[in-house]
Order: structure tokens, then sequence, then C-alpha cells
């Protein structure tokens, strides 16, 4: 024996949080990988390979539903990266001002939205955009654009990127604190540096700030990432499970919810739903993976 | 300084920015509470008004203390909520003091184990989960939903409490070995109140999603004794669809406590985001 003696304090240390986590956590994880190799004849659990996913990508009436499902879940993470993320920073850059009178009234103001559930601004916003209430429109005639509304959450066309949109308005918040805090942790020096050299202002944003939160803007690529491809509450809650128009606004999870639980006719296929959910585990991790080997390896840190 | 920085300019198209996205923020909330206030007339008439003598209404608020159980509701998210966070806290933190503390055989490959489920969401697991709580006979009780925020919470916990654990002072702790304390309250009563807080952050964190999810009440607790308040005000918002007054209520009720929590730990979690705690 290499250990004389076992050091029992560790070992109460860590039981709690690793028994609770491997088994609520990563074995359930395992688990589903496992079970969407198996399916159900006749309430008999029985091995069947690849099956799951060959009906997956294969069968027309499952392949269609996802590629579906899959092409909005891009479009709704697109929308973010290039909405919600800009638009974080554009906030973060003017809060960091450092002679800006009620940066902290204006900061905890915009982090409203972020708190709220995805129950309330779903709702809140069905309703605010409703033709039957009327305030988007009467809102948008008062600027003499009523010509442009439509019920953007009834129409196929609109719909998603309504959802996109009403969901960057809720999560703004986030990339404004991450670079809020990353500009606030540039050196006063390296700015009155540049000073010197004349670079004021704008350019000062573009050449010296805005290369030196590249790591936090990459950290808040992957947590959008992350997040919006196990997103499904603000679908469910605005369209219902089965994330309507004419599925016209289903994501990853809202099928994954629909195919695991059943929806009006459709039994709920729990190997079927490990199936999918094995393939959102594939693209996050694969997110991840380029995120850690091929982003945030070339970014370049600097240390102050 | 130079005059860029001063520029009243700047500062002025600074200000209008701000000031319009901060109206964008709070609008919607602001119309949703001000119309909760009103009679179903006057919320389609003028839904942009202030309630006054006669609009002002509280019809709404009166069919969801009657129809909904939103008390149940609130207490049992509240239960959820509190002893997940306390065991988020008490768990990551022991794992932390041992991680940060102790060099033992493994130590970097637990660290390294613990850390993985930061960047994998627990609701991948969901099919599994429900398989183990239907056979544990969890289901419909607040306690599957407790574990499994705790799961969830536990790797960034101990990932941040370990970065602060490694902060205190080792002459603390070897003095109060001297002394004879056992590790334990070396842990106890040295360690933990120096990192409170860290554990607020931790705390804070964690709280509002907790609080705030669907996905899991929805698979793992849907009875109607055990209802979240953010599922009972979805299922009753759901029912009450055109009752407007009633929907104004139960949504302008289910903001409230999280508005309450917000404005309580609103420092905190600012402090916390930007302290660098997850960078």
């Amino acid at each position: 024996m290499q250990t004389p003696r076992i050091k029992w304090h560790i070992v109460v240390f860590l039981a709690p949080a690793v028994l609770v986590y491997t088994a609520v956590m990563i074995f359930p994880l395992f688990n589903t990988l496992r079970l969407a190799l198996y399916t159900e004849i006749d309430q008999v659990r029985s091995f069947v390979g690849l099956e799951n996913f060959q009906t997956l990508f294969g069968d027309p009436r499952w392949s269609e539903s996802f590629w579906n499902a899959l092409g909005n879940n891009f479009w709704f993470f697109i929308i973010h990266m290039l909405v919600q993320n800009p638009i974080g920073i554009m906030l973060a850059a003017i809060l960091s001002h450092p002679r800006l009178r009620f940066a902290g009234f204006y900061r905890t103001a915009i982090f409203v939205p972020t708190i709220l559930s995805f129950v309330i601004v779903g709702f809140t916003w069905k309703l605010i955009l409703s033709p039957i209430w009327g305030i988007a429109p009467d809102l948008l005639s008062s600027i003499g654009l009523k010509s442009l509304y439509a019920p953007w959450l009834g129409k196929e066309q609109y719909a998603l990127t309504t959802l996109a949109l009403i969901s960057v308005w809720q999560f703004v918040g986030i990339p404004m604190m991450l670079i809020y805090a990353a500009l606030l942790s540039i050196p006063e020096e390296i700015l009155e540096a540049g000073e010197v050299d004349g670079i004021t202002g704008l350019s000062a944003f573009w050449k010296i700030k805005l290369p030196l939160i590249l790591p936090s803007i990459g950290i808040i690529s992957i947590l959008t990432f992350v997040g919006n491809f196990n997103a499904f509450d603000l679908i469910y809650a605005a369209q219902g499970a089965l994330a309507g128009p004419d599925f016209s606004t289903d994501i990853l999870g809202t099928f994954l919810y629909r195919t695991f639980f059943g929806f009006q006719l459709q039994l709920g296929d729990p190997h079927m739903g490990s199936a999918i959910a094995s393939a959102m585990f594939a693209i996050i991790l694969i997110g991840v993976c380029i995120y850690l080997f091929g982003i945030q390896t070339r970014l370049k840190r600097y240390q102050f | 300084m130079n005059k860029a920085r001063q520029n009243p300019v700047n500062a002025l198209a600074a200000h209008t920015v701000l000031i319009l996205y901060t109206l964008i923020a709070l609008f919607p909330v602001f119309v949703i509470i001000v119309n909760s206030f009103k009679t179903r007339k006057s919320i389609f008439r003028e839904p942009l008004a202030l309630p006054d003598a006669d609009s002002f209404s509280l019809i709404g608020y009166q069919t969801v203390l009657k129809q909904g159980d939103f008390f149940l509701y609130f207490q049992n998210s509240m239960i959820v909520t509190v002893a997940s966070l306390f065991f988020i806290l008490l768990f990551g933190a022991m794992a932390a003091f041992a991680l940060s503390e102790y060099r033992f055989r493994g130590n970097t490959l637990m660290g390294l184990y613990l850390a993985l489920g930061i960047m994998i969401p627990i609701r991948i697991g969901t099919v599994a989960i429900l398989e183990l709580m239907v056979q544990t006979g969890l289901v419909n009780t607040l306690l599957a939903l407790i574990l499994v925020y705790t799961a969830q919470g536990l790797p960034l916990a101990v990932f941040i409490l370990s970065e602060f654990m490694r902060q205190v002072s080792d002459d603390l702790k070897n003095a109060g070995r001297i002394d004879g304390l056992s590790e334990y309250t070396i842990f106890f009563r040295l360690v933990l109140p120096l990192v409170r807080p860290a554990m607020a952050t931790v705390a804070v964190f964690n709280m509002i999603p907790i609080w705030n999810d669907l996905w899991f009440p929805l698979i793992l607790a849907p009875a109607e004794e055990v209802k979240t308040l953010t599922l009972g005000s979805q299922v009753f918002i759901g029912q009450f669809v055109t009752d407007w007054n009633a929907v104004l209520s139960a949504l302008s009720l289910a903001i409230l406590p999280v508005i309450v929590l917000y404005v309580v730990f609103s420092r905190q979690l600012i402090r916390g985001i930007t302290s660098g705690a997850v960078k």
C-alpha cells in the first residue's frame, strides 16, 4: 500500500458536491447519450444502435423538423451576435466614460429586463405587439410609421426574428456588464499614452480599447452560443410548444420538448428525445471546442 | 485631461443614447404594471395613461388571488431557491476548500471534472434526469428541483470559490492547526467567514436563473401543489388569456418579487460581475 491512511477529511469535504454533481448531472448526461441508442418495442427497451439517428437524419418527417429547428437556432444565434453584442459593447463604452453622471442609474435600469423570467418577458411583449391592444401600432403611428406595423409574432416570415430581438432586449445587460468590467480594468496610463499621441474619442475606442477587450468579447460569444442552443423558455412562453406559426419559431429546445413529451396526437418518445439531446450536445461541444482551441488560444491577453 | 473627454456635445449624445435605451428597457415593464391597475375599458382605450380615479380598478388582482394559488407558488419558489442556494454554497465551498487546500492525488483531475459542467448545460440530460426522478419517486417534489439546481450551480461555485480560497492566508490556517483545531473547524470557523463576499457573488449569480427557470418545473414538478411561481404564472396566464385584467395583474405579481430581490441585491450582483468573478 502506498497511502498509509486515507485522509478522511478530504473525502468528507469533496463527497457531497461530487455525489450530487455526478448523480444528477454527469450520470444523466451520459445516460441520455446511451438512451439515444435504444428504442421501446411493446414496452420493452431494446438496443437499436444508431437507428434513432438514422430516423432523425434520414426520415424526411423527422429530418425536415430537425434541420428547420437547427436553421432557426442559427438565425436566433446570428441575431444575438449581430444585435445584442454590439449594442452591449456600445452601451458599456458609453457607461465606462469616467465623467458620466448617473452611470449607476443607467446600469441598474438597463439590467432590469435580464432579471425577469422568460414567462414575464414573453407575455409582456406578446401583449405589447398584439394588434388587439394596439400599443405597438399606436406608437408607430405617433412617429408616422404606422404602415410598418404588422402582427409580427403571428407572421411566419417575422416571428423568429421578432422573438430573437425580444431575447436581445432581455439579455443585452449581460454583455454590457461584462464589457463594462473589462473596460474599467484598462489602466488609465494606456489611455493617456494614446492621448499624448493624439488618439482620443472614437479612435481611442477602436484602436486601444477594442483590442484589449477582445478576450471578453470571446467569452460573451461562447456564452451566447451555449445559451442560444439550449434556449427553450422564451419560445415556449410566447408561442407554445408548437412554436408557431407553422413551426417557424421552432428551435432545438422546443423540438426536444415536443419529441420527448409528445404533443396533440403524437406520443412522447424519450429515445428520440435522447437522440435530439445528443445532437444538441454535439453542437454545443463543437462550439465550445472551436472557442477553446480555435479562438481563445489566438486572442492575446494583456496583463496589466 | 483633454478636450474630447469633457466635450459637452459628447456628454449630451451619451445621455441621449442611454436615456433612449433605458426607456426601451423599462417601457414594457411600466406598461404592464400601470395597466394592471386599470379597468378593462381604459386598458384598451388609453393604454399609456396612468390610472386615475375613474379608471382605477383592482379587479385583475382579485381574480388572480381568487383563482390562482399565488402564495403557494411563491412559497414553493422561495423554498426551491433558498434550499438550492444553501446546498450550492455549502457543498461548493467544501469541495472548493478540499481542492484549494490539500494536495492529494487526482486533485487537478477532480478540479477539471467538476469544471466540466460550467460549459455543458444540464438540460441536455433531461430525459435521463426525469427517468432518475421517476425511479426514485421524486417526481413532483420540490426536492427534485433542489437537487437539479444544486448540481447545475456547483461547477461554477466550486470554480469561483476555490479561486478565492487560494487567497486565504496559510499562516492563519496553520496557526489554527497548531492550536489543535480540526480541519473542519478551520474550514467553518476560519475560512468560510473570510470568503463571504465570494459566496454572496455565487448566490446572486445562481438566484435569478433558479427563480426564473421554466424547463425543470415544467418537466419534473408540474403538479399543482409544487408549482413554482414561474410555472404557476405561465399556466395561469395561459388559462386566462382573454381576461386582460387578470393577465396583467398576474404578470405584475410575478415581476414584483424579482424586482424586490434585484433592488436588494443589485449592488452585490453588479459588483460580482464587474469584479471579474466570471473572467
